[in-house]
């Protein structure tokens, strides 16, 4: 197996690294194909002997395999630890959760850091992918351990795309589909603040068009962080960030007259940017960017979303969103489950109610709890 | 837990392995007896998250909305049956929320409170307020019924709107009563109905 992981950070995930390589190429949405495909993956609690309580996790942008273990690289509590562990919503005592790098990322999972076939990091020779892509090699990671029918997929924001995608192109191999705070498509506000993102990472002159992994150096970290900053603001509700900092200074007095972080919201940002590139690839970013953008269901399925829950069947569908998330908003919610309604899909959606904008699915919110406990059973 | 007569009326009537939309369908008790008893595939409609939720952990299929305007979005015909229980007074415009009804199911049940029942006169003739019921318990000010409405005015707009009555059935405390005088005798009433 070839290194996936970027330099800098192989020797803290090298120990923590469970994968497979998938014995076929992976035909991608662009055409090209991916060979080798290693992809990371994490399990939580026992697969029963008839293989049908495996629950299946999508990740989102910026989120990897530890949901529910302590990150390698960071040291911080899973992901998701709130919802999926013993006798968590999400009851790893019953279930069998499963949760994959996707492919792109840097987490373990081929991407653009890994190396390609003439011995080189790929960097910007990575083929574009889509989400759709990443699902695909999770069915073929799936197929591999043998699991046919999942009693769940389940994701947040990218997570909950992933999970819209699985439903719409592998019908019948999941009694259950839980989307949360996420989109049927990348709106044009969506793909604007991911390409504010992608053109401050290309900005940063040590990007060097992709190939900056063989530096001394850890990259287009400034651009990355920046990249960041916008993307936090985006998680956030605009409430909440008055809550959070309102127009507190940070550790002074008064407003110094320059431009250092005067403000607590400023030093902030600054420190999510820079804790962002300890943990992330720059080259993964942008190409996980690009495939959310890509992601248009409709379209995939001849430009009617109902069409592409027309093999959905019995397959149980739950769909919620968060009053404060103007990321992806309550109509956004509301399309995809007119669609589902259109073709007689059992659907449930509730807009719950959180002060946390677009996060509040990562965050305390107790109705969420209850639902996702509810409908997974 | 024993549903309440008018729900129970209706559970009675829908028939098995049917198609049912349940509009307006609160913590789903109608929904639940309907799957377990009728075999129905029942869908529901609920403006309270709270309510949503816990018709989701039910296991039941509701999706979270406004019936003033959401039942616009689905197709026609696409039940067998639509139900309205409670709600009718409820909504922005009862006559539009008929129509929909009647375009999303091939049948209807509407249920809802009789504001010509003797004891709401009553209490308007004699103590001159706005009657404060077991059934009605909410003040004037802060009701969600908006339209209240009674047997006769129901069966007005019914003939007006040149719709079929397949059937009418009257509550009073807790029980199923005769027809006669149902303007008067009637707490409640259920209209199965069809375009």
């Amino acid at each position: 197996m070839r290194p996936q992981v970027p330099q800098r950070m192989a020797t803290a995930l090298a120990s923590h690294l469970n994968a497979i390589t998938l014995g076929a190429p992976l035909a991608l949405d662009s055409g090209k194909s991916l060979a080798d495909v290693t992809l990371a993956y994490e399990t939580y609690g026992e697969l029963n002997a008839d293989k049908s309580n495996a629950i299946l996790i999508f990740h989102a942008l910026t989120g990897d395999q530890f949901v529910a273990k302590t990150h390698p690289l960071t040291g911080k509590p899973g992901w998701w630890e709130r919802m999926v562990g013993p006798g968590k919503p999400i009851d790893t005592d019953r279930f069998h959760v499963i949760c994959a790098n996707v492919i792109g990322s840097c987490i373990g999972s081929t991407g653009p850091a890994s190396i390609g076939p003439d011995g080189k990091p790929y960097g910007m020779r990575f083929p574009v992918i889509t989400i759709r892509d990443m699902v695909r090699a999770q069915v073929a990671l799936l197929d591999t351990l043998g699991i046919g029918t999942l009693h769940a997929v389940v994701g947040g924001s990218m997570g909950g795309m992933q999970a819209l995608s699985f439903a719409a192109n592998f019908p019948g191999r999941t009694d259950r589909v839980l989307a949360i705070a996420t989109t049927a498509r990348h709106s044009a506000q969506n793909i604007a603040f991911h390409e504010v993102g992608r053109q401050a990472i290309m900005a940063d002159p040590e990007w060097k068009g992709g190939d900056y992994y063989d530096g001394d150096g850890n990259g287009p970290e400034k651009g990355l962080s920046v990249a960041r900053m916008a993307a936090h603001i985006t998680y956030l509700s605009e409430a909440g960030l008055t809550d959070k900092f309102g127009r507190r200074l940070q550790d002074r007095e008064e407003k110094s007259f320059g431009f250092d972080a005067d403000f607590q919201v400023e030093s902030y940002l600054r420190y999510q940017g820079l804790a962002f590139t300890t943990r992330f690839d720059a080259n993964s970013y942008l190409f996980i960017t690009r495939a959310m953008d890509y992601f248009d269901l409709a379209e995939e399925h001849g430009g009617l979303l109902a069409d592409a829950f027309r093999d959905a069947g019995d397959t149980r569908f739950c769909v919620v969103s968060f009053d404060t998330d103007w990321l992806y908003p309550t109509a956004e919610s509301r399309n995809f489950v007119h669609a589902l309604n259109a073709v007689a899909a059992p659907v449930s959606f509730v807009e719950l109610s959180a002060p946390f904008g677009h996060d509040s699915f990562l965050l305390e919110c107790p109705a969420l709890d209850r639902v996702i406990k509810g409908f997974v059973g | 837990m024993a549903l309440r007569p008018d729900l129970a009326k209706i559970a009675e009537l829908v028939p098995e392995g049917t198609r049912v939309l349940d509009v307006g369908c609160g913590e789903g008790e109608l929904m639940e007896v309907l799957r377990r008893e009728r075999h129905v595939d029942v869908r529901g409609l609920e403006i309270d998250p709270e309510l949503v939720e816990r018709c989701v952990s039910r296991g039941l299929s509701v999706v979270q909305g406004d019936a003033d305007r959401d039942l616009a979005d689905y197709p026609d015909a696409s039940y067998d049956v639509a139900i309205l229980s409670q709600t009718l007074q409820t909504a922005e415009r009862p006559d539009y929320m008929l129509d929909q009804l009647l375009r999303i199911g091939q049948t209807a049940f509407v249920s809802f409170p009789n504001f010509a029942y003797w004891r709401m006169r009553f209490a308007l003739l004699f103590k001159g307020r706005m009657p404060v019921t077991r059934h009605l318990p909410v003040s004037w000010y802060e009701t969600q019924n908006i339209h209240h409405v009674t047997v006769d005015d129901f069966r007005q707009l019914i003939a007006d709107k040149g719709v079929t009555v397949e059937g009418s059935w009257f509550f009073a405390g807790g029980r199923e009563i005769g027809g006669g005088n149902a303007n008067w005798r009637a707490e409640h009433a259920v209209f199965q109905l069809s375009r």
